[in-house]
């Protein structure tokens, strides 16, 4: 079977028989491409869609302040609710069971300058356990510390941006950046998924922020997580009551739906996560699909293949061909054509998906890939039906008398 | 044949001995091509027994008729049935490739036997560059290559104009000079002629077999 006469009389086939090799090869090469392609993109849609909703934390409740719309124990309506450091406080004390974290959060913009480059940044003060919630990742140096937000340190955190919009090749931990009024030094650098957005943001200790706004103690929102274990039912009932503390302590009528405002994040995750499997169903759905289509497709061309080679098999048959070597020949040629270009497509389907990256970002396919082990499985299942395929023509070619496949024009 | 079967032969008695040159002659229908087919093992008798140097064929597998039809036969069909994409050195050895021989020793071969149909300088061209009875010409050395103890030829000038005709039957004759065992099927009476016996089939059944005088073709010209 493997004796090089008998390869050599199969590479002379391949060789004088070209359209059908391109033919075959080419459904081969073209069907694991298509599915490597298709496949890769599906988990590109799914990588960003887990960048859009999966990059936080996702045991979370936002909380943000409203607008009352009803009047309440003396208070008019339309009252404006501001949060306040005894707010995270009274959280912390109240909530013991529930809580795992919590920061506040004022969002500013400020001009920023380093030597002669400036521009505007937005800026996020906040205390420690945002990092946490926010999988803020640290590149160099550190995060914004408990020993920052207790001194009001002129300590900062930049995104990877703005590091690189701003010191360029320069090491920008423990240089001073120019913010607002003040000098500010940094000491770390974050990169996070979500994307650009994020990596242009600044942190700063939230107490520190205050400080600079006349010492106030006023706070934009509250970010706390629970512990995950709570499960979604805890979740619910955890906002629940927060929203009815809060709610109480602000002054609101407990049926005002606009003092306080929570989301959820489990509420969304729940959601998300059956989008995501729906995204995996069609994803492989339509793998399955390519390759059905290309299994179908090197059927039919082995059934032509063979068919067009009725009648040379005849001759050799009347020249002493057993049906083993009739049918080895057939099969032999067909699984190293379709090997072959199953690895070409294959190998350039992976490549294509490596060059593409992020380019396709605006159609939300983001690092499309595809695990090796899906790439050859799938690879090895063409070329095995497109054995199987010419297996059972070929059978029946090896079978007929030789004297009625000569006959065949 | 084809699905439908037909019965075309209705008891053959022959006995052909070693080195005779016969044509069977019959007009259209008459199961000549069948008898040779059976013959050749391209085709199976429903009854009656075929001895082939008194080796019994029957009930062979299609393995064991494949090496038969290799080692004892050759065959030389009308349409030539060359494979068009291989030179006329290449279809030449083929039967040697399928008797397992290396790849030196049936190049060898091969071009032995395309001398001997005077074709050595057409070796390296395909069979759509060689004339109709050039192609014969190889088709004969491919089936003389496998040293075959018979020689069974079907309609071999049945594409061919009557000079090249005369050409071939020729090389056939020569070829039987030598010692090998031919049968040809034609229904032209003087290709017939230029055979040694005729043995005349009507209707699947023997006409008439006789002992002719040969008519010796002089103008095979290498």
């Amino acid at each position: 079977m493997f004796n090089r006469d008998h390869w050599q009389e199969i590479f002379q086939t391949i060789q004088k028989n070209r359209l059908r090799t391109v033919l075959s090869g080419f459904t081969v090469a073209l069907g694991i491409f298509i599915f490597i392609v298709l496949f890769g993109f599906g988990n590109g849609l799914k990588n960003s869609f887990k960048q859009f909703f999966l990059d936080d934390a996702t045991n979370t409740l936002w909380v943000y302040p409203g607008q009352t719309s009803k009047p309440y124990r003396g208070f008019k309506s339309n009252r404006r609710i501001e949060f306040e450091n005894s707010d995270l406080k009274d959280i912390k004390d109240n909530f013991n069971f529930f809580l795992e974290e919590i920061t506040p959060r004022i969002n500013r913009s400020d001009r920023v300058r380093y030597k002669g480059e400036s521009d505007n940044y937005s800026s996020r003060a906040v205390a420690p356990a945002h990092q946490f919630i926010e999988k803020t990742i640290m590149m160099k140096g550190r995060y914004i510390n408990e020993d920052d937000v207790m001194n009001k340190t002129k300590n900062i955190v930049i995104g990877r941006l703005v590091a690189k919009d701003l010191f360029k090749d320069e090491e920008p931990i423990g240089k001073y950046l120019e913010m607002g009024t003040s000098a500010f030094k940094v000491v770390g650098v974050f990169q996070d998924q979500s994307g650009d957005r994020e990596e242009r943001l600044i942190y700063m200790p939230y107490t520190t922020r205050q400080l600079i706004e006349k010492n106030n103690d006023k706070i934009n929102s509250i970010i706390v997580s629970y512990r995950p274990e709570l499960g979604y039912a805890s979740a619910l009932i955890f906002e629940k009551q927060l929203r009815l503390f809060l709610k109480k302590k602000k002054d609101i009528d407990p049926r005002d739906n606009n003092g306080i405002r929570i989301r959820n994040i489990a509420d969304q995750v729940k959601q998300n996560q059956q989008f995501a499997s729906v995204l995996q169903i069609i994803v492989a759905f339509v793998g399955i699909g390519t390759l059905i289509a290309g299994i179908i497709g090197i059927s039919n061309i082995m059934v032509f293949v063979v068919k067009e080679r009725t009648k040379e098999l005849g001759i050799r048959k009347a020249l002493g061909a057993t049906p083993k070597s009739v049918i080895g020949m057939v099969l032999q040629e067909s699984i190293f054509i379709t090997t072959l270009s199953g690895i070409l497509g294959m190998i350039s389907g992976i490549a294509l998906l490596g060059k593409i990256g992020d380019r396709l970002e605006q159609f939300f396919i983001i690092d499309p890939y595809i695990d090796n082990f899906t790439a050859l499985i799938a690879t090895v299942l063409l070329i095995l039906f497109g054995a199987i395929a010419g297996y059972i023509p070929a059978k029946r070619a090896a079978r007929i008398k030789p004297i009625v496949a000569l006959r065949d024009e | 044949m084809g699905d439908s079967s037909l019965h075309v032969l209705k008891g053959i008695d022959l006995n052909i001995e070693a080195g005779e040159l016969v044509a069977i002659m019959g007009s259209s229908g008459s199961g000549k091509s069948t008898l040779l087919n059976i013959l050749g093992m391209l085709d199976l008798a429903d009854e009656g027994e075929y001895r082939l140097d008194k080796v019994l064929i029957k009930g062979l597998t299609e393995t064991t008729a494949a090496k038969y039809r290799n080692q004892f036969l050759g065959f030389v069909f009308q349409s030539f049935n060359l494979i068009n994409y291989k030179n006329a050195l290449e279809n030449v050895a083929l039967p040697l490739y399928y008797q397992g021989l290396g790849r030196k020793i049936r190049q060898e071969k091969a071009l032995e036997y395309l001398d001997k149909v005077g074709l050595k300088e057409w070796a390296t061209h395909l069979p759509s560059e060689l004339s109709g009875g050039q192609k014969q010409r190889v088709a004969i050395a491919r089936a003389l290559a496998s040293q075959p103890k018979v020689l069974l030829a079907d309609e071999p000038t049945g594409a061919l104009d009557s000079k090249t005709s005369n050409e071939v039957m020729g090389l056939i004759q020569q070829i039987n000079n030598e010692g090998k065992t031919i049968l040809v099927v034609t229904h032209e009476l003087d290709i017939a002629h230029m055979c040694k016996r005729i043995v005349t089939l009507k209707d699947g059944v023997i006409l008439e077999d006789q002992k002719v005088e040969q008519v010796i073709v002089d103008t095979y010209v290498q």
